[in-house]
């Protein structure tokens, strides 16, 4: 079959199960967008900013399993897409990024909208291609897709120049990739699963500390029968957070710099800490020396250099989250651990979670609000900032992969594109947003796209007229002078939800509240509540800089 | 501790950028790189001497295998193996003191490659210790320019680190 290199691409993707895309078209991939045009399977969808685009594509991934794409032009289509490639780098996103690049013959002169995108994002992509013969597009994509989605997760760039992509080739797409420099390992070390399941066995005061990659790898079940074999408490970083039934008695919530106390304490007196997909990241482990001082590590993660990077580990298991605890499974008996089940129920009884609820609106009851009337049974997508830690805090999350988020990055203006993209993947599910008044204000382009898709996407924005995260530092390390942190103008969001023909309410109080959330959120039209929140409330508890997670403030 | 790596990698444009680019983004400390051909056309091999202690080291070789044009590392420093190096230093030589020059040159089995009018080009190959000495020993002469290659290492004996052996070190 002879095809352009352009309709070569398109076959590729679908022959790949790519079923939506999202991109942005322009003079560089003229030609693909005309290729798209013939397809019959892909749905594009045009957003109004590249960056929405890619955020999109990764919540989809999120949601889906699938690989995400985005799709932009050359120059500065190719540059709004870094940020949310860093953004997928960083929280191991499977993702295909295709930018349209100006002719071989123009490449290096400095031509009108070139850039070097494979340069920009080698640092951020698992790997990138320039396209120079078009015969090699069709292996090309085949290994872009086969690197992103392997191993630990990523995102993969292809710069597809503009002559490359209008030249004919045969189309022949190839069943298998070999990559001799690239070869994943996904089965963990007999001998090393024996020896961390014997310290199972042992260990006293076993916590297991859960990220991200239990949801990439689908383990929820096995960590849950661990969990409960062992019984050891279960901890997540953010990442993980929904890899965990948020109701289960073993669960501790959320670690480290603003994670729940009984949880730090947990990890700082446990004898054994189990780390599943994790990386140890500086938001959870705060002064190094003082993390779980007392523990032999486990650590199990299937990228390699996670482990032994951070903290010094015990026992290393490279090897796929799910595939290491159903070996280690084989091993172990149910184990009882009263005592130290009892020493953490107290610790949740006398540690718990507080905020004051008098006077204005608390951001954290909008939270606990949203998770009560949901049940945790819906996809809940934030933006950065405090209004996402109370979201990791006060959300009870029961499904896996319910919760979408910056994580590694913490990208403000994730949140909308990522809930459109969330709600694409799973048109059956409510999404939820949980955005700030700052964050939105980055994408909020993109409530033309949920309109132009008809997404019934529930928006609550947490408006306190400030960066609250931001704010807050400020108050605890430049001494409360402030700096730039407060908006002296705001829009009025309800306002702006109705200029995009969506409906838009302002609340000031938790009455209004649920009144209001049985009217919006059983209807298929999508809707923006503007919360009016006290703007000067903190997220506690809150580890300063440079001391250990047991020594949190109240603030 | 420094630590001398053989790198096999693929011969795509970009892999040395891939691998410098890592180098500095994660603060590891090059001594130096060298790169070229392999015996076989696909395969390019870069010797990197790379200075760290063992977990410096270890992270450097995780990270170089996250890299998909990285096919195979062996870190040969405990081996048997032999090292080169190859300099070319212009010194100043004006014809009284050419005589003691050259014989530095045979001491050292250097070559003089070029002369000029108040200058001698030579070059010297070896391991890092003897081009140091070299170049040490020349330097109250004058050295006007100095260009080092960069070391380059192989195993000793029927030992090696090609991609045939692959399977038998990993
Ligand atoms: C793109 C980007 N710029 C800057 C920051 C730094 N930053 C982190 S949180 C935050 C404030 C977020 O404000 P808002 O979205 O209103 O949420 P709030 O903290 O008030 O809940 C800022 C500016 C960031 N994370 N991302």
């Amino acid at each position: 079959m002879e095809l352009t290199a352009a309709q070569g691409l398109i076959r590729c993707l679908e022959l790949e199960g790519v079923d939506v895309l999202f991109g942005y078209p322009g003079g560089a991939n003229l030609p693909v967008y005309d290729a798209l045009h013939e397809s019959k399977i892909i749905k594009h969808i045009l957003v109004r900013h590249e960056q929405g685009a890619v955020h999109a594509a990764d919540a989809y991934a999120r949601v889906t399993g699938k690989v995400g794409v985005a799709i932009a032009t050359s120059g500065p289509g190719a540059t709004n897409l870094v940020t949310g490639i860093a953004n997928a780098y960083m929280d191991s996103v499977p993702m295909v990024l295709i930018t349209g690049q100006v002719s071989t013959s123009q490449v290096g002169t400095d031509a009108f909208q070139e850039v070097d995108i494979t340069g920009i994002t080698m640092p951020i992509t698992k790997h990138n291609y320039l396209v120079k013969d078009a015969k090699k597009l069709p292996s090309i994509i085949k290994k872009a897709f086969h690197i992103a989605a392997s191993g630990r997760p990523g995102p993969v760039l292809i710069d597809l120049p503009k002559d490359v992509a209008s030249e004919i080739i045969k189309f022949d797409y190839p069943k298998e990739v070999s990559l001799r420099g690239y070869k994943p390992i996904y089965t963990g070390h007999k001998a090393k699963i024996k020896e961390a399941a014997e310290l199972m066995m042992k260990a006293k005061r076993p916590v297991i500390y859960a990220g991200g990659g239990v949801l990439s790898s689908h383990a929820t079940a096995e960590l849950r029968e661990l969990a409960e074999i062992l019984t050891a408490p279960v901890t997540n970083t953010f990442m993980g957070l929904s890899s965990f039934p948020g109701n289960h008695p073993l669960f501790l919530g959320m670690l480290g710099l603003h994670g729940t106390r009984y949880a730090n304490m947990a990890v700082t007196n446990c004898d054994l800490l189990i780390s599943l997909g994790a990386r140890f990241g500086d938001r959870v482990t705060g002064k190094i020396e003082s993390f779980a001082p007392n523990a032999t590590i486990i650590h199990v993660d299937i990228d390699p250099a996670e482990i032994g990077k951070n903290v010094r580990v015990d026992v290393p298991i490279v090897g796929d989250v799910k595939s290491v605890i159903h070996d280690m499974l084989s091993h172990l008996k149910k184990k009882d651990r009263s005592d130290w089940l009892e020493e953490v129920q107290n610790w949740k009884k006398q540690y718990p979670l507080i905020y004051s609820r008098e006077g204005k609106l608390k951001p954290q009851a909008v939270i606990q609000k949203l998770s009560e009337y949901s049940k945790g049974d819906v996809i809940v997508a934030t933006d950065v900032g405090q209004h996402q830690m109370w979201v990791a805090q006060y959300f009870s999350f029961m499904n896996p992969g319910s919760l979408i988020s910056s994580g590694g990055l913490g990208t403000m203006g994730f949140g909308l594109p990522a809930a459109i993209g969330a709600q694409l993947g799973l048109p059956d599910k409510r999404v939820i947003l949980v955005t700030g008044d700052g964050s939105l204000q980055m994408t909020i382009q993109e409530l033309a796209t949920a309109v132009d898709q008809k997404l019934p996407l529930k928006i609550f924005v947490l408006n306190n007229s400030t960066l609250g995260m931001v704010r807050q530092l400020q108050e605890f390390y430049t001494d409360k002078r402030y700096m730039a942190v407060h908006f002296d103008f705001v829009p009025d969001f309800a306002m702006i939800a109705k200029a995009y023909s969506i409906e838009g309410y302002t609340i000031t109080s938790e009455e209004e509240l649920d009144k209001l959330l049985p009217e919006i959120m059983e209807n298929d039209k999508a809707v923006v509540v503007n919360c009016i929140v006290d703007s000067n409330v903190n997220v506690s508890p809150m580890v300063l800089a440079g001391k250990g997670i047991i020594e949190a403030i109240d603030c | 501790m420094r630590h001398t790596l053989a790198v096999l990698v693929e011969n795509n444009p970009g892999v040395l950028a891939r691998v410098a680019g890592l180098f500095s983004r994660r603060g590891y400390n090059i001594d130096s790189l060298s790169v070229g051909r392999t015996e076989r056309p696909d395969v390019s091999r870069m010797t990197i001497v790379v200075e760290g202690d063992q977990s410096v080291l270890e992270q450097v070789t995780k990270q170089l295998h996250k890299l998909v044009d990285v096919i195979k590392i062996s870190d040969i420093t405990p081996e048997e193996y032999v090292d080169r190096e190859l300099v070319m230093l212009k010194v100043n030589a004006d014809p009284a003191r050419r005589g003691e020059i050259m014989q530095i040159a045979d001491v050292f089995r250097a070559r003089i490659v070029d002369l000029g009018r108040k200058t001698v080009t030579i070059e010297c190959t070896g391991d890092e210790g003897k081009i140091n000495a070299f170049e040490e020993s020349l330097r109250h002469y004058g050295i006007k320019e100095l260009v080092r290659t960069g070391k380059i290492a192989m195993l000793r004996g029927h030992k090696a680190t090609s991609l045939e052996e692959k399977r038998d070190e990993d």
